[in-house]
């Protein structure tokens, strides 16, 4: 169990209890926080699960796999804390990890 | 005007195996999609990537299943209206008379939404400003590549399409090609092209840039893009070209009256209608209680609702279940020589 904390555009706060092995995106879209659509369902084939990572936490997720560095040129204002929330998967180590929802999907 | 029995809206797997149950019991059908092509997610999102749980398919690909489901819906020769999107649909007496974006018309006794996540729309800028601009001089596809010759074209993005079109339009047009980092996902032969080029003189490539403000009067005259360090630079040009595929919107479907819930339709699991009688929808765009999100759901959905389909077309008829292996009706629509 993790706690994630989900900053949306709206300037809400959304701290949640995410259960290991469930993605952050999934976290999101259990919950009902808004802003995350998740279109393709966590297949890495959409960039819209798309979140900024808050700084101190980028060097402890697990490293970018193959093609999301790819997805992620397509989403709506990449920088350079971005990560797609369907390949976070939650654990211990992610307790207190701080994301926040970009304005838009696309 | 196209009459047929049902019009499947997606020719997505769901929206092709639907057409199948149909055939098979003797409906006519025709299917829209927004797409050029048939296949749907598995054709514009994950063409090459397996599959592996098809059931009696131990691995395939989004695009050799797409091929197996046209192949078998063959004998029925549905036809397709592509690049058309579902625009509006109007209750007539029993029937429903439904509009596209290309000015068809379609009178059918009932509709099937296999529409996926919504219709692809390319993705856009995040700059407000760059609405204004996208009837003329900012584009996210080209139709007439003659107007870009002897013109001064920015082009982002960092795929196959973005790729290309540089290298295509650096023969006849002075190019920037904007990225906002220094890897792509295109073709490594065309990033080695483009690099080239570069090198050459005969465009310009700026990576780890994005875009920041477009400026104007009527039609684009400049750009600037802002490094990830800070540093903006200006850009003289005539053309904005953005290459971020595709987004899936549910566009008008929310205009229709169906109950909808986080962008997808409540439907029954009786035989997947909407709360509008003679509306059906199937596939990754209905939910019900334990919905799941998989290909195999959906053609179990689209069985079903093709049966529901049936009362709509034939009231006066009775159908009756048979199966493909017995029945001689079922094996002469699908065309069978004994």
């Amino acid at each position: 169990m993790a706690k994630i904390t989900y900053y949306t555009h709206d300037n809400k706060t959304h701290t949640i209890d995410v259960q290991n092995g469930l993605t952050v995106m999934e976290g999101a879209i259990q919950n009902d926080i808004p802003g995350i659509d998740a279109d393709c369902g966590g297949g890495m084939a959409c960039a819209t699960c798309h979140v900024y990572v808050k700084e101190q936490w980028l060097d402890k997720l697990p490293a970018k796999e193959d093609g999301e560095e790819d997805m992620l040129d397509m989403a709506f204002e990449p920088k350079n804390n971005s990560r797609l929330s369907c390949q976070l998967i939650v654990s211990d180590e992610l307790d207190g990890l701080e994301v926040n929802i970009p304005s838009k999907q696309g | 005007m196209n009459k047929t029995d049902v019009l499947i809206i997606g020719a997505g797997p769901t929206g092709l195996f639907c057409a199948h149950q149909l055939g098979i019991i003797g409906l006519s059908c025709e299917i829209v999609d927004n797409l050029d092509k048939a296949g749907g997610q598995c054709i514009e999102l994950y063409p090459d990537k397996p599959i592996y749980d098809i059931p009696a398919v131990p691995e395939c690909t989004g695009e050799e299943l797409t091929n197996n489901l046209l192949k078998q819906i063959k004998p029925f020769k549905v036809k397709f209206h592509l690049n058309e999107r579902v625009e509006q649909l109007k209750k007539a007496e029993n029937r429903w008379n439904v509009k596209t974006s290309g000015g068809k018309e379609f009178d059918v006794a009932s509709i099937v939404i296999a529409g996926g996540v919504g219709s692809f729309e390319p993705r856009k800028f995040p700059v407000k400003e760059c609405e204004k601009f996208e009837s003329n001089s900012l584009l996210y596809s080209i139709k007439d590549k003659s107007i870009f010759k002897d013109k001064t074209i920015s082009i982002f993005g960092g795929g196959d399409s973005a790729l290309d079109w540089a290298i295509e339009l650096s023969n006849t047009s002075n190019v920037n090609l904007i990225h906002r980092r220094d890897g792509f996902s295109g073709a490594e032969a065309s990033v080695q092209k483009v690099k080239d080029l570069n090198d050459q003189g005969k465009l310009n490539l700026f990576t780890k840039y994005q875009i920041d403000s477009v400026s104007g009067d009527k039609k684009i005259e400049s750009i600037k893009i802002k490094h990830d360090e800070g540093q903006i630079k200006e850009i003289k040009c005539d053309y904005v070209l953005g290459f971020f595929g595709l987004i899936m919107q549910l566009g008008p479907i929310l205009d229709w009256g169906l109950n909808i819930n986080k962008k997808t339709i409540e439907v029954n699991t009786e035989n997947f209608e909407t709360n509008i009688n003679g509306i059906f929808a199937i596939g990754d765009i209905c939910s019900y209680p334990g919905k799941l999100k998989l290909i195999l759901s959906g053609f179990h959905e689209g069985a079903l609702a093709a049966r529901g389909c049936f009362k709509y077309a034939k009231p006066d008829e009775k159908l009756r279940f048979e199966f493909t292996t017995t029945s001689k009706a079922a094996q002469e629509r699908l065309g069978i020589k004994k």
